[in-house]
């Protein structure tokens, strides 16, 4: 089932490639997964502590002196949320992208690289074994470059591209010697993730204190890379505002989710004490996300940016649950994953067709778009509430669960994560306050004199948006959907923690 | 069939294909070519049916190895290599007839073609020699039969400047590092009294080596395969002959040439390594090279704006990896446990050419077509030929090691080597060349998908012969093999 799911957009990108109808191909492929991935939510069961569903294995390569690969997929908890993400965002994204015709260059291409990029991700979060982790990722690292440089816009755009590009390739190979060192200080006869946890438990075969703090080192490097944590966050916003919408919203939504879901996922049961060691420098780092960011953003002139660095900014709530280490914190953290996935592929796409109808996103040249398309007009207010954390969406007790989290385990004092969470809650006036003023420039005022009055969306159009939109509320009222299935994997993330 | 046959049936292919080239009257010389690839896959099918000697009394087993899978390899590497150079020479021959018609009338126009062909294959002989060879006098004989062919290869193109000042240099450095090679021989027959590497093994492990003396044999003879195989500050060569020698040939250098030098470096450093008192300041020397090549191979190839200068240093920085895995050698007591360095070069060397032999295919396509070599050359590539440009974008994807590539394979079992030798400076180095790689392999794809198109370009289609999409096809298929399943490529190993 689940191969099915990661080998299909592929397989209709290679389609593509061979000449199947674009837009028509991506668009099934797209929605079967997505309908396959909800079946695949509905068939799982929650209470099954830690351990894989819909496992599939195939050994690939079995050779002396090296560890062995399997093909292998798997789901618990925690990447069935982020699997449902991918393929919730990536309906969406195509859903959202321009007509064959409307396209400038080659339709193509412009399809084929959306499947690769977001099958890329649906694949990194299924897979089982950390090579096809790590190479599945990587599959969308080309099709960005090429997304960004040939169909995004702005003059700077090639520019752009090459950043995202060398950051991320940097990164991730940065990652890889972390994960090397990991794997063979671990001496793992496997690369299957749950062997590797399995043989970092044992006391015996457990990587020493001091090693560990290394590979956490660059593990955090090259995860952090990938998640645009401050302060190697400086190709996200130009990438993302550059980015054609559907890029934006696949990369800011769902790829970006790679590195934080790598680090659940490895680095905190493989190198619980590096990460302890190193954890006040991680709670420095994401003050710079949540603060520093946080006023960069509020600065932004242009609706791309600043949804581009609103996203690098909301990271920074991510890795504080992860940093609580406890399970409240990283069900908060995981959840708000999703969260933040869905709310700002929503805004991107809001931009995208912002700047498709009017021509720019720049705060100064619009106005009062509320009064030509209130409907729009509330359907933007909706994803602006939703991202700044309102009570009512996905944000908001993804959000809250994370700050209980840090403030779970306090002792007689408070310790340095609890202060962090205290400087860490102002960022949530921060991103009020961006959000807030975003509206208020670009939607309420009178009209500009030079802008022009577009038709408001058909219903048909309308559809991606009211896809994530009541998701956004769905999960925001009763969280328990996803909570369901995240509380038991991170559950089993912990127990065998402490065994 | 004993293993020598090979080698036999590869130099009388070259001596067939001269002799029709003078005696028989052909239309088309490219027929000629044609004899050489047939018999090259008959040839590379008998590498699977090779029988191994009973007995190795006969003093010829002294030069030659025996019941040697990694040989094998090797020589299937050459005849690969050699296949698809003759596939490119044969799409290139055009470009060849305009540089070397004969200026008399009634000369046949393609009088100068024939060689063309045939030299590659003697070149060939020599590299599957060389992959055999366990004797100081058959590693020189056979690392010389390579290098005399490629001394008249690179200058073939006899009208053009660019060629003969490419020839005129190799001819002038090969023979220095030759002169290296030889007195570094010189010294270590010296030193142990023997030319066998099997009994130099012996006399460099004893107790009393000569630490002095055999450091200076080895240092000359790495300064001689430095050169060999692109090894800074050795390297300076490659961009300029690499730029000025016909695509075709450049390819067969860059990969031919490196592999018979690697085989040559890992057969002359195993008796060294064999030596508890040299072994340390071996390895020192061999990093310090690999560091200087990594260096200067991936950051020198960042601001390059021709392709072939482009593709000579990343040949360099591969040249570095490779190099990189060799001080990588992990002491007696760790052997056996890991993938041993020579299976990494190996699998590094067979990957590089599945890459780099696409990219040259590419590369001979576009040029018979559009004059020059410059990147710019390439712009709209994506408009006017999918195809090829998705050739090119796998082999620089693989190049640059991008993961479900054999290049990534090859890089990862770098890494992997490094991180347990525990060689975090090499590492970083290494980190660095890579990251630079992301770089300039993308300045190739941004070329050929980014830039931005006159109205007044040709825009039609650039025809691929059939062979040379045959041989694209196949060469995508197994760098992507590679990268799934490197395993099928190491069991050719053992």
């Amino acid at each position: 089932m689940l191969e099915i799911i990661v080998f299909l957009p592929l397989i209709a990108a290679l389609a593509i490639g061979l000449g199947a109808p674009a837009r028509f191909s991506a668009l099934g492929a797209s929605i079967i997964t997505l309908i396959l991935s909800l079946v695949v939510a509905v068939q799982f069961n929650p209470n099954v502590e830690g351990s894989y569903q819909f496992e599939s294995s195939r050994t690939f390569m079995d050779m002396v002196g090296f560890p062995t690969l399997s093909l292998a997929f798997g789901i618990d908890g925690i990447s069935l949320v982020l699997l449902l993400l991918a393929t919730l965002v990536m309906v969406a994204a195509v859903l959202v992208s321009p007509q064959e015709n409307e396209i400038k260059g080659s339709s193509k291409l412009y399809y084929l690289s959306l499947l690769l990029i977001g099958g890329g991700a649906i694949g990194a979060f299924t897979s089982t074994d950390l090579f096809f982790l790590y190479a599945f990722h990587e599959l969308a690292l080309i099709p960005t470059f090429l997304m960004i440089g040939i169909f995004g816009h702005g003059e700077n755009r090639v520019r752009t591209a090459w950043t995202i590009t060398i950051y991320l390739g940097v990164g991730s190979l940065i990652l890889l010697v972390g994960l090397i060192m990991a794997v063979f200080a671990l001496g793992s006869a496997t690369f299957a993730i749950a062997d590797l946890i399995a043989t970092a438990k044992n006391p015996e075969t457990g990587i020493a204190a001091s090693q560990q703090t290394w590979i956490f080192a660059f593990l955090l490097v090259g995860f952090g890379i990938l998640v645009s944590l401050f302060p190697f966050h400086s190709w996200a916003a130009p990438a993302y505002a550059e980015a054609p919408a559907p890029v934006a919203m696949l990369h800011a939504g769902v790829l970006k989710k790679f590195g934080l879901y790598g680090l659940i996922r490895i680095a905190m049961p493989i190198v619980p004490e590096g990460m302890a060691a190193l954890l006040n420098v991680l709670l420095v780092l994401l003050l710079g996300n949540i603060i520093y960011i946080g006023l960069v953003t509020i600065a932004q002139k242009k609706l791309d940016r600043m949804l581009g660095y609103s996203s690098v900014m909301h990271m920074g709530y991510v890795f504080l649950g992860l940093a609580a280490f406890n399970q409240l914190g990283v069900s908060g953290a995981v959840l708000l994953m999703f969260a933040h996935g869905v709310s700002i592929a929503l805004l991107f796409a809001l931009c995208g067709w912002i700047r498709k109808n009017y021509g720019t996103v720049s705060f100064e040249e619009l106005g009062g778009i509320a009064s030509q398309l209130p409907k729009l007009g509330l359907l933007f207010a909706f994803a602006a509430f939703a991202s700044a954390g309102l009570p009512g969406f996905a944000n908001f007790a993804a959000e809250v669960s994370v700050f209980f989290g840090a403030f779970q385990d306090t002792g007689e004092s408070l310790g340095w994560l609890q202060w962090t969470t205290i400087i860490a809650l102002w960022g949530v006036v921060i991103s009020a306050v961006y959000m807030l003023r975003a509206f208020r420039n670009l939607f309420l005022g009178t009209p500009e004199k030079k802008m022009a009055t577009p038709a408001d969306m058909t219903m048909t159009a309308r559809l991606p948006y009211f896809l994530l939109l009541a998701t956004l509320i769905a999960v925001g009222f009763v969280p328990e959907i996803l909570n369901q299935f995240i509380r038991p994997a991170v559950e089993g993330l912990f127990l065998v923690t402490a065994g | 069939m004993p293993v020598y046959f090979l080698e036999i049936i590869v130099v009388s292919l070259g001596i067939i294909m001269l002799l029709v080239d003078a005696f028989v009257k052909l239309e088309d010389k490219r027929s000629i070519a044609w004899i050489g690839m047939l018999g090259l896959v008959v040839t590379f099918g008998l590498l699977f049916r090779v029988q191994w000697p009973e007995s190795t009394e006969s003093p010829f087993w002294n030069f030659y190895t025996t019941g040697d899978q990694m040989a094998l390899y090797f020589k299937g590497i050459a005849i690969l290599t050699t296949l698809v150079v003759l596939i490119m020479a044969s799409d290139y021959s055009r470009i060849v007839v305009d540089q070397t018609a004969p200026p008399e009338k009634g000369a046949h126009p393609q009088s100068g073609l024939g060689e063309f062909f045939a030299l590659p294959m003697f070149a060939c002989a020599g590299l599957m020699l060389m992959a055999s060879a366990n004797h100081l006098v058959s590693i020189f004989v056979a690392l010389e039969t390579v290098t005399i062919a490629f001394y008249v290869m690179v200058a073939y193109l006899r009208r053009n400047v660019g060629s003969l000042e490419a020839g005129v240099k190799y001819l002038i450095l090969g023979a220095l590092s030759t002169g290296f090679l030889v007195y570094g021989f010189a010294w270590l027959y010296g030193m142990t009294g023997s030319m066998q590497l099997e009994e130099i093994k012996t006399a460099l492990s004893g107790d009393n080596v000569n630490v002095i003396g055999s450091l200076f044999a080895f240092s000359l003879i790495l300064v001689a395969l430095a050169f060999k195989v692109g090894g800074a500050p050795f390297h300076f060569w490659i961009p300029d002959v690499y730029q000025g020698a016909p695509t075709p040939i450049t390819a067969f250098l860059s990969v031919g040439s490196k592999a018979a030098g690697f085989i040559v470096l890992l057969r002359l450093i195993d008796p060294f390594l064999s030596s508890s008192e040299l072994v340390g300041k071996i390895i020192l020397a061999v990093t310090v090279i690999a560091v200087l090549t990594l260096i200067v191979g991936n950051l020198s190839a960042l601001p390059q704006q021709n392709f072939k200068r482009l593709l000579a240093y990343s040949s360099v920085a591969h040249a570095g990896f490779l190099l990189m895995a060799l001080a990588c050698t992990p002491t007696a007591s760790q052997a056996g446990e890991f993938l041993s360095p020579a299976k990494v070069i190996a699998f590094y060397l067979g990957a590089y050419l599945l890459m780099t032999l696409l990219a040259f295919l590419v590369m001979t396509t576009v040029r018979v077509q559009i004059p020059g070599e410059d990147l710019t050359s390439y712009k709209g590539l994506a408009k006017r030929s999918p195809f090829l440009a998705f050739a090119m974008i796998i082999s620089m994807a693989s190049l640059a090691g991008i993961p479900l590539t054999a290049g990534f394979f090859g890089k990862f079992f770098v890494f992997q080597l490094a991180v347990q030798q525990q060689q975090w400076f090499l590492l970083t180095v290494g980190l660095v060349g890579a990251g630079a790689g992301f770089y300039y392999y993308l300045k190739i794809a941004a070329s050929m998908f980014l830039s931005e198109q006159d109205p007044k370009d040709d825009i039609s289609a650039i025809p691929v012969g059939t062979l040379s999409r045959i041989a694209m096809i196949v060469l995508i298929a197994l760098i992507l093999i590679g990268g799934l399943n490197p395993a099928l490529i190491i069991g050719l190993l053992s």
